[in-house]
């Protein structure tokens, strides 16, 4: 297996990292679901009836991981990886298959009170909040769920409210908000009993840029106000990127890599892919790198990261550049292709996922 | 137990809230179960009428008091959680209340609590003007009304523990809805809903006194018209006693399998 453990995991000033005993402690967990199986047509169908036949599927192939106090962990795979099911088995909802996971000193699927009260699980967009009455109500209602004293819960709301700028929105029924406005109060919602531990999955799934920023800079804000610690999934690698100084890649359902954001960044996409949109057509590209597509007056090159700041100078000083942008390859499909092909990944340009969209006449950044 | 008395405080306010901004839909529902035990009152009474007065002693009069008490408590007892249950686990939406440190049927009882509540200030003004209506012939001796709080508070939490077991096969069954068909069926019949259990055939009146069925409403509504002897009153509250006993007993074990089940497949 194609297991990297490069780093250990980041220490954070202040709090125990490492040498603290793990809150979270995964060990060889592994969850297999048996899925009925049969074959199309009324044969079949009626053989179904008295001969189930299911088919064993591995969501989680039997994974190890600890994190310390206080981290907060990206945890990235592609869909079907095994990064909710692993997050279900952690916060209680699932049995796991085999393995033993400890979360602050709990067993998770025991769902013993003591443990639901200290942590929370996000997932989705219709947990927290009840769907006809104002969110301010909904979050009376989850005072008495969590016992939360008057006083304390006045002022996490209070301070969760100025964080996520959720004023207008408490007296709103909960139908009445937008997509964007409903997650921020599903956050506010499962944070106001101050949990410790939070499984965030896909927060910011179907959200506007600013929305997802705005959830962004939120979850590093609680996290570093009350020192929680964060096992978050998400398919934006600006998300991990922004929260996360530690990355556990799982795919298949097994893990992939598990360290230090920058070292996977350097493994998985050593390159750059580099996109000039030409005012008129042009030839000899092959001398600025690989060159993936032309089409059109666009030309796509895949650059070494190294290389990128010198290539993209040289192209705006020897082309009639129009438009130019440098793009680190969506992560979910660079993990892909290493671990299917077990190689060097294959950058593939999708110009629509730009990062960073440079007009000509301003400096490129390196 | 504060802590639990605030929760349900909370669940009210909620739920109050929710509710009334269906008043439509809720309007609907009581009519609904308003006109159920009207139709059989309605029957009851022109057979009555048309056998000379009375049908194995009972009047049309009896028969108008025996309805709409009838009525009161199918209000106060019946519950939906075999329907919520089922979209419950289908829609998913169990599994964020399975993360929360209390057990869901404490949302489940707020919620049927503070409907009853709500619904019976229609319920009872509705049965004012059926008692003008209907003429009922209402015998209540302050001993039965008095015995008669506990039997309906027996009542109800019988039939909630029945239903939410009965609700819990949604954990194995995909389509829970010909189990509650049937359920239904038996209830209407040996509960004493549809007929009194005085006007069964005898071995099917022995069955239904041996079942739970009758104790969830057909009991207490004798109770309070005065049609039981007092050894009757006794062995309903035991037999009210044992039932709660087995089905809560029931609904822990069903429960804690299901939701087993319900997190070994994938919440």
């Amino acid at each position: 297996m194609n297991v990297a453990r490069t780093e250990s995991p980041p220490m954070r000033n202040g709090q125990q990292g490492a040498f603290g005993s793990p809150v979270i402690r995964v060990d060889g967990l592994r969850k297999t679901y048996n899925v009925p199986e049969r074959e199309s047509g009324l044969r079949a169908s009626v053989g179904s009836l008295f001969r189930r036949q299911t088919k064993e599927v591995v969501a989680v192939a039997g994974i190890s991981f600890d994190v310390a106090p206080g981290e907060v962990v990206g945890f990235l795979g592609p869909n079907g990886a095994g990064k909710t099911t692993t997050l279900k088995m952690l916060s209680g909802l699932l049995y796991p298959s085999e393995g033993e996971a400890t979360v602050l000193s709990h067993v998770p699927w025991q769902r013993e009170r003591a443990y639901l009260r200290q942590m929370t699980l996000v997932m989705g967009q219709r947990n927290q909040l009840v769907w006809d009455i104002p969110v301010a109500d909904s979050f009376e209602l989850n005072r008495a769920i969590y016992r939360i004293p008057e006083a304390e819960f006045r002022q996490t709301r209070d301070e969760l409210s100025e964080l996520l700028d959720l004023g207008p929105l408490l007296t709103k029924p909960v139908r009445n908000l937008s997509l964007g406005e409903r997650m921020k109060c599903e956050l506010a919602g499962a944070l106001l009993h101050r949990p410790r531990v939070l499984f965030l999955d896909e927060p910011t799934l179907g959200l506007d840029v600013t929305a997802q920023r705005r959830i962004r800079g939120f979850v590093a804000e609680y996290a570093a106000r009350y020192e929680a610690t964060v096992l978050l999934t998400s398919p934006y690698m600006a998300d991990v990127e922004a929260l996360a100084e530690r990355v556990i890649v799982i795919h298949h359902g097994s893990l992939l890599f598990d360290g230090g954001l920058g070292a996977l960044v350097e493994r998985f996409s050593p390159h750059k892919t580099v996109i000039v949109d030409l005012e008129h057509a042009g030839d000899g590209f092959e001398r600025y790198g690989e060159v993936v597509a032309i089409d059109g007056l666009r030309a796509t090159f895949r650059v070494p990261k190294a290389d990128a700041a010198a290539v993209t100078a040289r192209l705006l000083a020897e082309l009639p550049v129009v438009d130019l942008s440098v793009t680190d390859p969506p992560i979910d499909e660079v993990i892909d292709t290493v671990f299917t092909s077990g190689t060097e990944p294959v950058v593939e340009a999708v110009p629509e996922l730009a990062s960073e969209v440079v007009p000509v006449s301003e400096p490129v950044p390196a | 137990m504060i802590d639990l008395l605030h929760l349900y405080r909370a669940e009210f306010k909620t739920t109050i809230a929710g509710q009334l901004q269906y008043r439509g839909y809720l309007v609907i529902w009581l009519i609904g179960l308003i006109l159920e035990p009207v139709i059989y009152l309605s029957v009851w009474s022109t057979v009555a009428i048309s056998q000379g007065g009375a049908v194995d002693g009972f009047t049309a009069a009896d028969f108008a008091a025996y309805y709409l008490v009838a009525l009161v408590v199918s209000q106060a007892t019946f519950t939906w959680i075999m329907w919520e249950m089922e979209y419950w686990i289908r829609q998913g939406t169990l599994s964020p209340l399975l993360v929360r440190p209390v057990h869901p049927i404490h949302r489940h009882i707020a919620n049927n609590l503070t409907f009853k509540l709500l619904t019976m200030a229609v319920v009872v003004p509705v049965v004012a003007v059926l008692s003008i209506v209907f003429q009922p012939n209402f015998t209540i001796s302050a001993w039965s009304a008095a015995a008669f709080v506990p039997a309906l508070a027996m009542a109800m939490a019988l039939r909630f523990a029945v239903e939410w077991t009965l609700a819990s096969t949604a954990f194995w069954v995909t389509r829970v809805s010909a189990i509650n068909q049937l359920y239904f069926v038996v209830f209407l019949f040996l509960s004493g809903y549809g007929v009194p259990l005085a006007l069964l055939p005898g071995p099917v009146r022995v069955l239904a006194e041996w079942l739970p069925f009758y104790r969830m409403l057909g009991f207490p509504v004798e109770l309070l018209l005065g049609r039981l002897s007092m050894n009757q009153v006794v062995y309903g509250f035991a037999a009210q006693l044992g039932w709660l006993a087995i089905a809560v007993t029931l609904l822990n074990v069903m429960w804690a399998r299901g939701v087993r089940q319900y997190s070994a497949v994938g919440a």
